[in-house]
């Protein structure tokens, strides 16, 4: 037994053959930011080339393709993987298990996922360039009028839809059968909840994804036609089969940043979360009505009246359990012991952002009012709000409250400090006055506009600078602490936070409770 | 139920059963759901594949409707196509014909399908065609002609506040994908 014990192997094969929880979790977190950079920097360029109106700097071809992959590339590449890392990293030591369920198959989809997308870059250097669809690839844009590059595209999203499942699997697996003696359901922390059901939602949707892009596949190699209206088929239908993936889709980016802000806030609030079982049951209400209002994305397609009216009562439903979440967080920190570090500034910057991204979404689901905001920069402001301050903002969050434990250093609060201003003042300069130019009708995915939106596109290029270099910053703060963050050794980091993984050693051993630890009542709900 | 006695492989098992039916749900359940949902419903202006079979009815003399013709051709078909006339008023209830010109001029044969569309969308389940070139593809030999016949009932039930009703044609190749598929349409 006693080579359960050694330390990492030695060199690059520790990396290639590991089926360490938190050797993966660490190559899933530099993946994503990896791919946040690459994502980031397209989006750089479309800001850049909207900075004044008029053709600037690229081609209008050129410019959609940044649009779709920066779309792809952020959603596929950087959001999802980095929750997936955190999930690897901190379920197991949540839970006190000693790994992750199927270890061996945890490596093989981290492992698949970087030459995936190495298929999807490499479409900018083929001949037609690449997709150029959007993120959303409507058919027929991405089968009759797509660039060959597109089959490239296919089965770059059939590898990284592979690797979401087999990740989801893994999750699921683990927090239902690795659990520590005495710790039920009810007393896992919340983090681990909404990632159990949105490993739920990936298992029942990623196939959905799957079968669209075989159908496309289809159409474009095989002769089918089922997006075509040649043959019988019908383009509308991709939307629905698209938008049936794609609404668990923008839960399954959410659902974990909840979770984050759910571990953090109370940490800093020196009190237990408020109203714990209402969270899990919000979670759990969240995680069903998101398959019943996909519609909600093509009110303008020419849907019965009947139809839109269901989609938007259904839609407008999800501001309830929202809502109770929302409120649970802010009674948490109701008469706590609150103190600001960085992780607590950006999950009190999510909540006020995606308080206003929830708000913005409620009127886009007003169908009426849908009408005009319909692909619009409204769209592109309110999914930012949701996607940018929701997901990154507690990701980021994520980094700083866990690093300390990960790697026994404590990083820069002061440089943590002017990274969450930076980033949130740069935020908010760049996608606020997209709520104005998206009311008063600037379309969206178009590298030229009117000249009346000059001066907010100007203001959101400049924010999105802003927003852009302070990524720099927490680069920097990370690697320095890293390499020569001041020690600690407490276990607990933070006076407040509460949860089996502070009660292993600092920095975290490479294996934790091979024994399963005795649930201490006071640690439950973590 | 337990598909193993090791409860990972359990989990594992149940977990990729359900992936495998939501992959197959889409191709068996949504794609023939959504036909059957819009044939049954009438929406997004598709008209019905079959031979509206007319039931003895008053003639609505009362009203009239104005009905208009648009043809179009797809991508890069070559066929000059186009109604004879463009427009012409209707009474509910009364069997109406017109026919639509087609004519290939290229140097070979192609098969050509019409594929209907009908705005206001709303319209779509008032509007009865008893005869129409869409139900069948229509081949032409190169540098030939033909007169394709319509013939359609606006139903009398048809919304009082819908006055114009666009039937509205797309003319495919489908020369190199004949299948039965199209056949049925």
């Amino acid at each position: 037994m006693g080579d359960h014990h050694h330390g990492p192997a030695k060199g690059i094969t520790r990396w290639l053959f590991t089926t360490n929880h938190k050797d993966i979790g660490t190559m899933y977190l530099w993946f994503s930011f990896a791919m946040f950079i690459l994502g980031g920097t397209f989006a750089m360029i479309i800001r850049a080339e909207l900075f004044q109106p008029g053709m600037q700097l690229v081609e209008p071809g050129f410019f959609n393709q940044m649009t779709t992959l920066h779309g792809l590339v952020m959603v596929f590449g950087a959001i999802m993987p980095s929750f997936v890392g955190l999930a690897n990293w901190l379920i197991p030591m949540m839970i006190g298990a000693p790994d992750m369920a199927l270890p061996r198959m945890n490596n093989w989809s981290f492992w698949i996922l970087p030459p995936g997308f190495l298929m999807l870059a490499s479409t900018l250097f083929m001949e037609g360039g690449a997709p150029a669809f959007g993120w959303t690839f409507y058919a027929p844009l991405s089968t009759t009028y797509a660039a060959p590059s597109v089959t490239f595209f296919i089965f770059a999203i059939h590898v990284l839809g592979a690797s979401s499942i087999m990740g989801s699997i893994n999750i699921i697996a683990t927090v239902m059968n690795m659990r520590a003696p005495g710790m039920t359901y009810m007393k896992m922390p919340l983090f681990v909840w909404t990632w159990l059901i949105t490993a739920f939602l990936l298992v029942a949707v990623m196939p959905v994804l799957a079968g669209a892009v075989t159908m496309m596949l289809m159409d474009i190699h095989f002769g089918t036609s089922f997006f075509s209206a040649a043959g019988g088929g019908d383009p509308v239908l991709f939307q629905h089969i698209f938008w049936f993936f794609g609404h668990p889709e923008v839960y399954i980016i959410i659902l974990p940043a909840f979770g984050v802000v759910s571990q953090i806030i109370p940490a800093f609030s020196r009190k237990p979360l408020f109203g714990y079982a209402s969270m899990v049951y919000a979670t759990a209400s969240i995680a069903f009505l998101s398959f019943i209002v996909w519609a909600h994305h093509m009110y303008t397609v020419g849907m019965p009246v009947a139809g839109e009216l269901f989609f938007m009562y259904a839609t407008m439903l999800i501001a309830v359990p929202t809502g109770v979440k929302v409120f649970n967080w802010i009674t948490t920190m109701w008469r706590g012991a609150l103190s600001f570090e960085t992780p607590m500034l950006f999950c009190i910057g999510f909540l006020v952002l995606f308080t206003i991204g929830g708000f913005t979404g409620l009127m886009l689901s007003i169908a009426p009012a849908d009408f005009q905001y319909h692909d619009t920069y409204f769209v592109v402001a309110h999914f930012h709000y949701v996607m940018v301050a929701g997901a990154v903002f507690s990701m980021t969050a994520a980094v700083y409250y866990w690093l300390p434990k990960w790697t026994g250093r404590m990083y820069n609060e002061t440089m943590g400090k002017v990274h969450f201003w930076i980033s949130f003042i740069g935020f908010n300069i760049t996608f606020f006055p997209q709520h104005f130019v998206g009311l008063a009708g600037m379309p969206r995915r178009i590298p030229d506009y009117a000249l009346q939106f000059a001066d907010f596109n100007m203001m959101s290029s400049i924010g999105a600078f802003i927003y852009g270099a302070s990524q720099i910053l927490f680069l920097y703060n990370v690697l320095a602490t890293i390499i020569a963050g001041k020690k600690v050794t407490d276990e607990k980091v933070w006076d407040g936070a509460e949860g089996l993984e502070w009660t292993v050693p600092t920095p975290a051993p490479y294996h934790t409770f091979e024994v399963p630890p005795k649930l201490d009542p006071a640690h439950a709900h973590g | 139920m337990r598909l193993s006695a090791d409860p990972t492989t359990d989990t594992v098992l149940k977990l990729v059963t359900v992936v495998v039916a939501m992959f197959a749900f889409v191709f068996v359940v949504m794609v023939p759901l959504y036909d059957v949902l819009c044939d049954a419903l009438g929406i997004n202006g598709k008209t019905s594949a079959q031979a509206y079979v007319a039931a003895p009815a008053a003639v609505d003399t009362e009203r009239s409707v104005t009905v208009q013709f648009i043809a179009t051709n797809n991508d890069n078909m070559p066929w000059e196509f186009r109604p004879q006339i463009t427009s012409m008023a209707v009474h509910p209830g009364a069997a109406n014909d017109t026919v639509f010109f087609a004519a290939n001029p290229t140097m070979q044969r192609m098969v050509a399908q019409a594929i209907p569309s009908v705005s206001p969308a709303r319209a779509a389940e008032y509007f009865h065609k008893t005869e129409c070139f869409c139900f069948n593809q229509q081949p032409l030999e190169g540098r030939s002609d033909t007169l394709m016949p319509l013939q359609f009932i606006v139903d009398q039930d048809l919304p009082k506040d819908i006055k114009t009703i666009t039937l509205s044609y797309t003319l495919f190749d489908v020369t190199d994908r004949v299948s039965e598929r199209i056949a049925s349409r």
